[in-house]
């Protein structure tokens, strides 16, 4: 456990008689990203809490960045940055007044403060809207502020905790280019997402945690052995080719498929070929589609693999009630 | 986005010793600037002294005193310390809200003292406290108030005050630490001020009042603090007075403020 930035051992929490966290286990060596995936109320914002500090855990124990978090929580404080929709900024402050407070309690000099804040704003571009107060902010500047916020110690951890939950597409692209540029850097990342995609695209291997407790460990390719790895989906442009389609799919991947959900034909598919073939034989033989994609199993999908039941119904009521409003 | 230094834990410290203040005052300044945008907040430390002293020596004055004047000079203490012990309030329903932000859980992530985010809003308030002394005391000599001691006593009956009235702010930061909603903390602060300030010396003359009302008028560490006061502006005794007031300030600090901060420490 040498070269772990992050370790902790059988961390438990309870509430009452709700159990948040079972005994989770997680490893992440230096330099990489883990991502901690799960779905609402599985414990991920427990877990990165306790790992932060700001949480006591009921048992287990943690180091981050070789520290103790419950021995010397001021150093694990010292080496962690911190972006969740919890740990954020102060509305009535501006964007460079929250960073150079920030920098000030980090101990920086008045003048390094501000010189940091500067170059955080540029970095994260935010120049323009510098000072105005961060309740202006649109969601995905508020976004990035925040991850600036957690930056300006160039902390040598990093807990980004859902960092792109209630971002639209093309914001999340950003968020995930500044996750990538952060660790080409060499910082360690712990990242928890609801969205197999986002821990897919960023990172080095994933933690499937449900009901506080591991379910599965792996890098993204072995994760999607298990899970079955990609789906091919078509969607008919008329009912009477669902058949031939269906043959076409049937022939193409070497499995049988069943019948369309929601007008949509899916298959499971092993490799990018098998998607190319689909297109061409469609097209040879004139047949009209008006979709076609390869996806990623969805959370739903991984937890139904891997728990025998779905994200929807292994997650808490919370997040039933969250999910129906 | 283009360049990005390379990570580093070790962060340059400054050679000073106090690290504890200095990141206080940080947290302080950020409470005067939320206090500088928001305007409305001084309102009530403002208009209120100007208000009740207005009621209080031009309505009620003239029956209780015989003279409004009179009871100007008399009054001008209790009422005083009256709108700095209600404004103290402020505090604990402003970080009972406050709190529930995220950036206390940001300050409680980063290598500064638990404390210092509250004593950062206490040093803050002070300021409040201060305008309102400053604003009760013109608009008292704008009606005629005089006082007839030395200026050194004059400021020392400000320092006073000030002093009791930070101590008590840490009462309603402890109620805003464990209290739900800011309401009851409001409420529940108003309601134990009540007995405080009007059950003193503040308003009327203690020997006026019936006998189990004078027991808890003489104990009350109010009266105390209005007596002090009214040695030190118009002229009388005040050592021991002044002295019980400052000994249950530092009782009331001693205790609240490691209530408060244990509080704020487990709230998660």
């Amino acid at each position: 456990m040498t070269n772990h930035a992050i370790h902790a051992e059988g961390l438990t929490k309870r509430y009452g008689t709700t159990t948040a966290l079972d005994g989770i286990d997680l490893a992440v060596p230096e330099g990489t990203v883990l991502g901690v995936l799960g779905p609402n109320g599985a414990g991920k914002t427990t877990a990165v809490r306790i790992l932060a500090t700001l949480l006591r855990p009921d048992a287990g124990r943690a180091t981050v960045a070789g520290h103790d978090v419950l021995g010397d929580p001021d150093a694990v404080r010292r080496s962690i940055g911190l972006t969740g929709q919890y740990a954020s900024v102060d509305e009535q402050l501006s964007g460079r007044e929250n960073l150079e407070l920030f920098a000030r309690l980090l101990d920086f000099t008045r003048p390094d403060a501000r010189a940091r804040a500067a170059e955080l704003l540029a970095q994260f571009g935010l120049d323009d809207a510098a000072d105005r107060r961060a309740k202006t902010y649109s969601g995905g500047m508020r976004r990035r502020l925040d991850l600036a916020a957690s930056l300006v110690g160039r902390p040598a951890v990093i807990f980004l905790d859902e960092p792109t939950t209630g971002l639209d597409p093309s914001k999340r692209d950003d968020v995930w280019n500044m996750v990538r540029l952060l660790t080409s850097e060499g910082t360690t990342v712990l990242l928890t997402t609801q969205y197999l995609e986002e821990a897919d695209a960023l990172a080095d291997a994933i933690t499937v945690i449900d009901l506080g407790r591991v379910i599965a460990h792996g890098t993204a390719a072995e994760l999607k052995q298990v899970v079955g790895g990609r789906s091919l989906q078509v969607r008919p442009a008329h009912l009477r080719d669902v058949a031939d389609i269906r043959a076409v799919l049937s022939r193409v991947t070497g499995r049988p498929v069943g019948e369309p959900t929601r007008g949509l034909l899916t298959a499971p598919v092993e490799d990018e070929q098998q998607f190319t073939n689909v297109v061409v034989d469609l097209a040879s033989r004139g047949i009209p589609v008006t979709e076609i994609s390869l996806s990623l199993p969805s959370l739903d999908e991984v937890f139904f693999t891997l728990t025998g039941q779905g994200a929807q119904a292994s997650a808490t009521a919370t997040a039933t009630a969250k999910e129906l409003a | 986005m283009t360049t990005m230094t390379v990570p580093q834990v070790a962060q340059p410290r400054p050679p000073s010793s106090l690290p504890w203040l200095r990141h206080s005052l940080s947290l302080a300044g950020r409470s005067v600037r939320k206090m500088v945008r928001h305007p409305e907040q001084f309102f009530d430390v403002t208009l209120q002294p100007v208000l009740f002293l207005i009621i209080f020596v031009y309505v009620l004055g003239g029956a209780i005193a015989g003279s409004t004047q009179d009871y100007l000079q008399f009054v001008l203490p209790g009422i005083l310390i009256q709108t700095v012990l209600f404004s103290t309030i402020a505090i604990g329903v402003n970080l009972n809200t406050d709190i529930k932000e995220g950036v206390f859980d940001r300050f409680r992530s980063l290598p500064i003292p638990r404390s210092a985010p509250l004593v950062g809003a206490t040093i803050a308030e002070c300021l409040r406290y201060a305008i309102t002394i400053g604003v009760t005391m013109v608009a008292g000599f704008v009606m005629g108030f005089r006082t007839s001691t030395s200026p050194v006593r004059i400021v020392a009956a400000m320092l006073l005050v000030l002093f009791f009235a930070w101590c008590m702010c840490w009462i309603a930061i402890w109620l805003g630490m464990i209290m739900r909603e800011a309401g009851s903390v409001q409420g529940i602060g108003f309601l134990a001020l009540f007995p405080l300030t009007f059950g003193s010396s503040m308003f009327a003359a203690t020997d006026t009042m019936p006998g189990w009302l004078q027991a808890w008028v003489r104990i009350n560490p109010v009266t105390h603090l209005t007596d002090a006061m009214r040695g030190l502006l118009t002229g009388g005794p005040v050592a021991q007075d002044a002295l019980i007031a400052l000994g249950t300030s530092g009782l009331i600090l001693a205790v609240f403020a490691p209530l408060a901060v244990r509080a704020y420490r487990t709230k998660a």
